[in-house]
């Protein structure tokens, strides 16, 4: 009887456990599968949502708050209203630093995320807090650059700074080309740890190369 | 297998029935849906996004009890026990807003923030800089502000109808006793400060907070910068000054030092601009800093900022009461100042800022009279020319502390209180003819305050406060108390209003005095309407300002000196200020107007006159514009001022009593300067410098500009008082290696 009662504990622990991580991968992959149209179809902040919720259910993944902090980030992409912005790059400040706490440590996609971020801040009012978050922006691009040499995200983001850097400035098309080519061929060879990890940024890139090849 | 089977019925049955549909509508206090909410059942994957009218509806498969949540930036996070029993939900919900930085109302009125991060910014630090017609001065800058005067024969801020005397500037929280360079006759000394050292500035027109006293008009708050994000240094060259500077960041970011040097030297500025007095000796000034800031924890963080520099300067102008003679002014000055503050969080959510800060002060004045070949005339008839060679000789000593502790309440109220301590001693030897007198005046102020910030909701705040101020010299007790009221119109619009008592010592220069005098009071009334957006920003105040107890003085000892307190008068006016980012493109200006209609009997006036320091109408016009192909911003300023009125107040013996012998009106001011700063290692990848040429004009048209007249001592000859220059130029180039601010500027052009 004892036994019985102990395997039937063993058996619904697993069922348990099971059933979450079998719900976890499905729900990710669907989330993630709508991030690619999610500026087009402007449920970016549903998104975001979406993935917080896991996140907050699944206490063990840094990715569902990864993405949560990403999709924000695609939000402030098309506010029109800048003085909404602040809330929204701080509220994914709060959700990447969930990330890399869970996570442990610091990874070359949560760099990435950090620099968009403070991208997304000083877009505000770029001509007074450049010298606040532009050093911040680089550097955690570096940071992404040195974590994972092999990450073509940080080299894409690089690449379309300078392509909206005037030539005068050290940017320019012919800059951002030659990034965006290298990015694609990092793209073509990079393999994300597994089919839930970050791999978002090729057709972007693609568009910007054909914008940079006009 | 009996027990198999139920156990497989049992769990299919469930998550067949258990498909349950939540729903609702989620609204903020004031019943307006709120879209983009979180709404789940906490701890599990369901839950959904509320769309454009506040609806949300989702599909969840748990059952029994759970907790319905809904939560959104902003809003009080809302939780609710549901038990999911197989019907559909519908649940209403209203999120309570929270006070926050972001959405509340801003306590503005009277006051303009420069810095790079609150959204009531009106300029940034770079502003200060780029600002034409201000050559990096911090308060010529600020006088393209509403509410301040375009006077430029004396240093200080003229606010609102009052006096330079009656604004006083603070950096980091202590009061600053020498601000300006020593004063010269005729002349508008700068700012001893670098606008780099700052990364915050408030300037306040009035209705000042209660952390701040002693000053009737206007307050001037600037907060050095923390730590610099990387180690650099710097070099300036210019035809007028070269300076070195040094900043070391410590390897682990928690402490840096720094050191600076400037020569300047007008020797050559003066032999390409034609100045209208004779400088005998080219003015030639020597500043030494230093700084140290130590991050002491996590929030706290020590600072030290120390400085000590010397000006030497003479020259020679037509004497007023005689023809062809001169006189011969010559300046020696030593000042010193330092700055030690220390902000912490000292545990029970207390904050503790703290500072103190000690300067001295030493001018040493020769005045010689002259005949044309500039030698040293001693005359004593008529007994007038006996008194035009003198030696004033000044050595202040000031010492200041305080400290505030704040206590954070719930969202962004708090309360403040402190304690500060002013002490100043002042020794003055004047050698008038042959006489010499040597006088001391010592000043312990010892102030307390208390001030709570009241926000009610994001829509309506409130800061009460007073302040309390015991003044040895005068051995008198004030209390002066303050409020500021703040109320939101709409997103982006808010109505403020301000009241205040001010109190303030008389002015040094006129004690000691046998009289039993008593504190300047001044009482603000402020009301304010501003419009804020992203890259617009308009704003317009209207104030009444009453003057009470001002000083009177009089002459009969030979030196002016206060003798009541029965002086008075008011101040009024309408403002306006309007900031435009946007409409064309690339350009930034902003226009600035200020009416002031002020009557006041003070000093030696023998009635209530409009003071001689104020204009009715002043206007400014700045535009910045950035040519990116030119790596180069262009920077214009127009100042416009109507005439100021001018008296020949002289006392009459016969009434016993000063008496107006002339009085006129002073033509109006116009000045229209020009700056260029070009940035030629702009966007350079791996620039292992950063160099910024300026070229400045101030007063390209050439105005013929005269800010008063000066009245023979008989007053029957009249001089106008006008700017040393018509024009000057400036040229000079900063380079700055280590930082590399190219990588900045390119983020900053990209967005």
């Amino acid at each position: 009887m004892k036994q019985t009662i102990l395997s039937t504990l063993i058996l619904c622990l697993s069922i348990a456990t099971y059933a979450q991580s079998e719900k976890y991968v499905p729900a990710m992959k669907k989330n993630i599968a709508m991030l690619d149209s999610a500026m087009q179809k402007g449920n970016a902040k549903e998104l975001a949502n979406n993935f917080e919720r896991i996140g907050e259910a699944e206490k063990n993944q840094w990715l569902p708050y990864y993405y949560a902090a990403y999709a924000q980030i695609l939000i402030t992409y098309t506010e029109k209203d800048k003085t909404k912005v602040d809330p929204i790059a701080d509220k994914a400040e709060e959700l990447i630093t969930k990330a890399e706490a869970i996570a442990g440590k610091e990874n070359s996609e949560i760099a990435v995320i950090k620099s968009m971020i403070a991208t997304a801040h000083m877009g505000v009012d770029p001509q007074s807090r450049y010298m606040k978050y532009g050093p911040v922006a680089v550097s955690n691009l570096e940071k992404a650059k040195a974590l994972d040499p092999a990450n073509p995200r940080p080299v894409y983001l690089d690449g379309q700074q300078k392509f909206y850097t005037p030539p005068a400035f050290g940017g320019g098309k012919d800059i951002a080309k030659a990034l965006f080519e290298k990015a694609l061929t990092m793209f073509d060879t990079f393999k994300a740890e597994s089919e839930l990890h970050p791999s978002w940024g090729k057709a972007a890139t693609q568009y910007f190369l054909s914008m940079a090849s006009k | 297998m009996m027990n198999k089977m139920l156990f497989f019925l049992l769990l299919t049955g469930s998550s067949a029935f258990a498909q349950i549909n939540i729903s609702g509508k989620i609204l903020d206090n004031k019943n307006k849906p709120l879209a983009g909410i979180s709404i789940s059942l906490k701890n599990t994957y369901d839950g959904t996004t509320t769309d454009s009218l506040g609806n949300f509806s989702f599909i969840t498969t748990e059952k029994g009890e759970q907790t319905l949540e809904a939560s959104s930036s902003g809003y009080r996070s809302f939780e609710q026990k549901i038990n999911l029993s197989g019907t559909a939900l519908t649940v209403n919900i209203s999120l309570k807003e929270l006070v926050t930085e972001l959405k509340a109302v801003v306590i503005s009125a009277g006051t303009f923030e420069a810095s790079d991060q609150k959204k009531t910014t009106v300029l940034n630090p770079i502003d200060i800089v780029t600002t034409a017609s201000a050559n990096a001065d911090i308060t010529a800058a600020l006088k393209t502000l509403p509410g301040t005067q375009q006077v430029g024969e004396t240093e200080g801020l003229f606010v609102r109808g009052g006096t330079a005397a009656e604004s006083k500037t603070f950096i980091d929280g202590t009061l600053v006793n020498n601000f300006y360079y020593s004063s010269e006759p005729g002349l508008a000394a700068r700012g001893r400060f670098n606008p780099f050292l700052f990364k915050g500035t408030i300037f306040s027109a009035g209705g000042y907070s209660a952390l701040y006293g002693q000053a009737l008009s206007s307050a001037l708050i600037l907060e050095s910068i923390d730590l610099p994000t990387q180690s650099s240094a710097d070099i300036a060259i210019s035809y007028l000054a070269v300076g070195a500077g040094i900043q070391q960041l410590a390897k682990n970011k928690k402490s840096s030092w720094g050191l600076s040097y400037d020569y300047t030297d007008l020797r050559l500025a003066f032999k390409l601009i034609k100045q209208k007095p004779d400088y005998f000796n080219v003015p030639v000034l020597h500043n030494v800093d230093a700084n140290f800031r130590i991050k002491t924890s996590k929030t706290g963080i020590l600072k030290y900022y120390g400085m000590l520099g010397s000006t030497k300067v003479g020259f020679r102008y037509g004497d007023i009461d005689s023809a062809g003679m001169k006189d011969a002014f010559s300046l020696k000055n030593i000042n010193m100042y330092h700055n030690l503050s220390w902000r912490e969080k000292i545990g029970n959510g207390l904050k503790m800022t703290t500072g103190i800060s000690y300067s001295t002060n030493k001018d040493d004045i020769h005045s010689e009279f002259q005949n044309e070949n500039n030698q040293k005339q001693t005359l004593t008839t008529p007994i007038l020319f006996a008194y035009k060679n003198f030696d004033v000789a000044t050595h202040g000593n000031y010492a200041n502390a305080k400290v505030v502790i704040e206590k954070r309440l719930t969202g962004l109220s708090a309360i403040r209180f402190g304690s500060e301590y002013n002490y100043s001693n002042d020794k003055t030897e004047v050698t008038l003819y042959n006489a010499k007198t040597v006088e001391t005046v010592k000043e312990n102020l010892v102030s307390g305050f208390a001030e709570a910030d009241i926000y009610i909701t994001n829509d309506i705040a409130a800061k009460v406060g007073t302040r309390a101020e015991h003044s040895s010299l005068l051995d008198k007790w004030n209390i002066a108390p303050r409020l500021s009221l703040a109320y939101k119109l709409a997103d982006n619009s808010q109505a403020s209003f301000a009241y205040g008592i001010f109190y303030q010592d008389p002015e040094k220069r006129y004690l000691p005095s046998a009289a039993n005098l008593d504190y300047a009071k001044a009482t603000h009334y402020i009301v304010q309407y501003q419009k804020l957006s992203n890259s617009r920003t308009f704003r317009t105040e209207v104030f009444y300002k009453k003057y009470q107890d001002l000083f009177k003085t009089t002459a009969n000892t030979g030196k002016e000196t206060a003798v009541s307190n029965k002086g008075y008068g008011e101040a009024k006016g309408f403002e306006l200020f309007w900031r435009d980012k946007k409409t064309i493109k690339n350009v930034d200006y902003w226009i600035s107007y200020s009416y002031l209609d002020t009557k006041r009997d003070f000093l030696n006036y023998p009635t209530e006159i409009e003071p001689s320091f104020a204009s009715k109408h002043t206007a400014s016009l700045v535009v910045k514009k950035f040519v990116t192909k030119l790596k180069t911003q262009f920077n214009g300023s127009y100042t416009y001022a109507s005439g100021r009125p001018y008296y020949n107040i002289r006392y009459d013996n016969a009434a016993s009593a000063y008496k107006i012998y002339d009085a006129g009106r002073t033509k109006d001011y116009n000045s229209l300067s020009f700056s260029v700063n070009y940035l030629p290692n702009i966007g350079k990848a791996n620039a292992s410098k950063f160099t910024v040429i300026v070229f400045s004009v101030t007063n390209v048209l050439g105005a013929n500009n005269i800010y008063s007249y000066n009245y023979s001592y008989n007053g029957l000859n009249k001089q106008p008082v006008t700017p040393p220059s018509k024009r000057f130029f400036y040229l000079g180039c900063f380079i700055s290696f280590g930082i590399d601010r190219t990588e900045n500027a390119v983020n900053n052009l990209i967005l």
